[in-house]
């Protein structure tokens, strides 16, 4: 051992117009955790689709060597058989099959055409047993959680006989809890001999399992850390990713805290499809001006169901309770309503809910303010055009002009947008759902400055967030949230993650 | 991935046709198909008796293409525009005729007939949630259904000949044209001018404020074809009987809904709902609503369309209608319009359904039989959305 398993050799890459990869080098020892990090757009994931084959070996230049062996891949199948195999950050499972068929789909076990299922769910239990899933085979994916479905991928990809597998940001729509089962499951593969590459924004995670770290930066590699001797930080790490020293990753926040603006009282909600689930179970809670308030707590405590809930019932049935603002009921029965009160809510899922993928820009930022570009129900589309193009500059959107469609652009950028659609209604409560989900650090901190100077204008911000050293960076007081109930509220100098987390605990066990 | 916003530069020639070759493409289609038939017939296409019957002919097809394109964009569909087309019809037919009714009244009864439909259909659509295919399945056998039942399985008709006007009659020529009808002429000429006006004045103001517009030889080339050809066609009419009735009406449809479309808020709230629902309705769009309407409108132009057609054939048949649905969706989709949702022009849709027209003209005009017809029209709406999903790929 100690040699290597997977080489990369000056590794260029270029698309029409733009240099993705340059001269990129990596090299995977055996048994190895290797992971991969750099900003979005870093090339991070051209990378993986030059290494899985996803780009044909004459499309790229460099070379590849795998078990000393130089290779050539024209397609996925040729990497997968020597035991390459990528999951990526969108699972491709049929939420519609059991597990069994979707372990085995495309490799289904059998003669001629005609499936051994008995095959099949006998060698599905063992994969299952391998990777701590305890599961029926004949449970249907769509039916489990993300974590679990996580689990299903690389049971499928051990039935490959798997040598170096490659996880696009597995954790990031995982919960603490599951985050920690993967790792472990990861390291319990490296013990048997399957080295891994691992994608990652959680530098803390990184530094929990990774053996060697490679930082990419604008498409070329910058340095390989090797973790063996210990001392790397996750500072040392941000030093590579952005050239510079990162001395602070939130802005220098000044509070000023005024009187209490929003509030919440006896707040209950019963999940869409089945009425007799309450979801939030009587939640009471206030926001100051100017204040940033947080919600922590597990994925499935409701925190999104709570924000969707106030922004004009955009979720669930059988609402009940009461919002005042300044003091004053006020009624958000509908998503119009809450817009017009001054409500914004910047969804977590920015794809699917957030953006008009196809459209352009400018088109996105007017479109929860039609009125403020238009007069008369017709639009005016100079206004529109200085609009987007006032909130591109604050923003600093980086795109060729506010035309440009927004599935060009990258995550970090997209959420600029989404966040510059809602900042347009000029809301004077901002409610933020994982505002920085999936977004590099340079952009995180560009967000976050600009959550700031909201707050410091006096409006109030909700902020809900997985992040839990994000909240405390951010927030000048935080709720923790389980099981549709607040358990705990604490003041951002008295909190700590532990605290968080015990809060939480605490909770279940009762 | 350059510099942050940069102000939108004067856009060069090469680099704005390709990112507008899809608005191009459309119409130079049209015009090679036009001038390959003219040449085909020996110019009989274009001589004013065939063009009066080829607008004829097509009126209902663009009218319907008006609504289903806003249907289309919204991410429905609507499968039973022939069937209510053909049921309006009736319904004007059998209060006419058999009823006696006054044809004010009939027409009235007919568009808001045409409402309820859309209402009903629009519905289960917006609010029950069940996908636009299946409800309008269902409504195109239900109105084939009911205009058999109407009519009892038979033709009926005449009609009084005021209704008949609506698609057999000409602009009124008060200025006494014996072989030029001066009205419709001096009609074309000022829609061509009036064209030109908006245009120059759109371009000036977009200009002034930096934005993007077309590079001066294609505005020019666009503006000088599209008057040119506006000016052309009126005079051919204005040799034969002058401007149809249905053509202005058609005209005005076109105007009114590329406007809706483009400039107002309502048209860009529809984008939104079939670009993406979820964003659109967490933006505050009423998007059940939105759908509604959308199936209202499309109901009252399909029974705007069912007049037009039965005035035309000046009786109101079971058959009236069949098969009509698949031209005008065929039409959207030619003129660009995305089956997701979200993408499609009104202008495209017209043009789309002008393509259809003139290869059905032609073709029957040179003999080639209904069945060769078909095929060709489904290579030629197979070929036209495989072009384009063939440039986005490549964008």
């Amino acid at each position: 051992m100690g040699d290597t398993l997977l080489e990369m050799r000056g590794i260029t890459k270029t698309f029409p117009g733009v240099r993705a990869l340059d001269n990129v080098n990596i090299a995977v020892r055996p048994g190895e955790i290797h992971a991969v990090v750099g900003e979005n757009g870093a090339g991070k994931s051209t990378l993986m689709k030059v290494l899985s084959g996803v780009y044909p070996s004459d499309s790229y230049q460099g070379e590849i060597h795998f078990d000393g062996q130089p290779r050539r891949f024209a397609g996925i199948a040729d990497s997968e058989e020597l035991g390459i195999i990528i999951i990526h950050q969108e699972l491709a499972l049929v939420p519609l099959l059991s597990i069994a068929e979707n372990i085995f789909l495309g490799n289904e076990p059998g003669r001629r055409g005609v499936v051994d299922w008995h095959q099949a769910h006998v060698r599905t239990r063992e994969l299952l047993e391998r990777v701590g899933l305890r599961e029926p085979p004949t449970s249907l994916v769509g039916k489990l959680g993300v974590g679990k479905q996580q689990l299903v991928e690389i049971a499928k990809a051990l039935s490959k006989r798997v040598r170096l597998l490659i996880l696009d940001e597995p954790t990031a729509s995982l919960n603490e809890r599951d985050s920690e089962a993967l790792l472990q499951l990861l390291l319990g593969l490296k013990a048997q001999g399957i080295a891994c590459i691992l994608i990652s924004h959680k530098l803390n995670e990184v530094l929990k399992v990774a053996d060697a770290i490679t930082v990419i930066r604008d498409g070329a590699t910058i340095e390989t850390l090797d973790c063996a001797g210990g001392g790397i930080s996750e500072d040392r790490i941000i030093r590579g990713m952005v050239g510079r020293d990162m001395a602070h990753r939130y802005p220098q926040r000044t509070p000023k805290i005024g009187e209490v603006f929003f509030e919440v009282r006896d707040w209950h909600v019963f999940h869409e499809q089945h009425a007799d689930r309450e979801m939030i179970k009587g939640i009471d809670f206030n926001v100051r001006r100017g204040e940033i308030v947080g919600i922590a707590g597990l994925m499935g405590s409701g925190r999104t169901e709570l924000a969707m809930s106030i922004f004009g019932r955009a979720y669930g049935q059988k609402i009940s309770g009461e919002v005042r603002m300044d003091g004053a009921v006020v009624d958000v029965s509908t998503i119009g309503r809450a817009i017009a009160h001054g409500i914004a809510y910047v969804t977590e899922d920015r794809k699917g809910a957030g953006l008009v993928l196809d459209d352009e820009i400018q088109r996105n930022i007017s479109l929860a303010n039609l009125r403020g570009v238009s007069r008369a129900g017709l639009i005016d589309e100079q206004r529109e055009t200085e609009v987007a193009e006032e909130f591109g500059r604050a923003m600093r959107i980086r795109c060729s002009g506010v035309r440009q469609r927004v599935v060009n652009l990258s995550g970090g950028n997209q959420q600029k947008v989404v966040l510059g659609k809602w900042l347009f209604t000029r809301p004077r409560l901002l409610i933020l759902d994982e505002p920085t989900r999936g977004i590099d650090v340079g952009a995180k901190f560009e967000i976050y400055s600009i959550i700031d100077e909201l707050a410091q204008r006096g409006e109030s911000i909700l902020m809900i967030s997985s992040e839990l050293p994000e909240l405390l960076g951010m927030c000048d007081r935080i709720y923790v949230m389980n099981e549709g109930r607040f358990v705990a509220e604490l003041n951002v100098a008295d909190a700590s993650q532990e605290r968080i987390m015990r809060a939480i605990v605490n909770a279940e066990d009762c | 991935m350059s510099a942050v916003i940069a102000s939108p530069q004067a856009a060069s020639g090469r680099g704005y046709f390709k990112s507008h070759l899809r608005d191009y493409g459309m119409l130079l289609s049209l015009v090679v198909i036009m001038v390959l038939f003219q040449v085909l017939t020996d110019g009989v296409l274009l001589q004013p008796l065939n063009l009066t019957n080829l607008l004829l002919q097509n009126s209902y097809i663009v009218v319907m293409a008006l609504g289903m394109l806003l249907v289309i964009v919204a991410g429905f569909i609507d499968l039973s525009v022939g069937s209510v087309c053909g049921f309006t019809g009736a319904l004007a037919a059998v209060l006419m005729v058999q009823h006696e009714w006054h044809w004010v009244p009939a027409i009235a009864a007919s568009l808001v007939v045409g409402a309820l439909i859309g209402a009903v259909q629009g519905w289960f659509v917006a609010y029950a949630r069940i996908p636009s295919f299946i409800v309008t399945l269902a409504g195109m056998l239900v109105f084939k259904g009911l205009s058999l039942a109407l009519l009892a399985g038979q033709s009926v008709g005449p009609f009084p000949v005021q209704f008949q006007k609506i698609s057999s009659g000409f602009l009124p020529d008060p200025l006494g044209g014996e072989s030029l009808r001066l009205l419709s002429l001096a009609l074309g000429v000022a829609a061509a001018a009036v064209l030109v006006l908006t245009e120059v004045l759109a371009r000036r103001k977009a200009l002034a404020h930096q934005m993007e517009a077309e590079p001066p030889l294609f505005f020019g080339v666009r503006i000088a074809a599209f008057a040119g050809a506006m000016v052309y066609l009126s005079w051919l009419l204005s040799t034969y009987k002058g401007l149809p009735n249905v053509l202005v009406l058609m005209s005005v449809l076109i105007v009114i809904y590329q406007f809706v479309t483009g400039r107002t808020v309502i048209g860009r709230r529809i984008y939104a709902l079939g670009g993406n629902e979820k964003a659109a309705r967490l933006s505050g769009v009423n998007t059940p609503r939105l759908a509604f309407l959308t199936f209202v409108n499309m109901g009252v132009l399909s029974a705007v369309a069912g007049l037009v057609f039965a005035a035309r054939l000046n009786t109101a048949t079971p058959k009236a209608g069949m098969g009509f649905e698949l031209d005008v969706i065929a039409a959207c989709f030619i003129g660009g319009a995305s089956a997701q949702g979200g993408v499609g022009k009104v202008l495209g849709a017209v043009i789309g359904a002008f393509i259809m027209g003139v290869m059905n003209n032609g073709m029957s005009i040179l003999g080639v039989g209904i069945d060769y017809q078909q095929v060709i029209k489904g290579s030629v709406l197979l070929a036209a959305v495989f072009v384009d999903v063939y440039n986005r790929n490549r964008v």
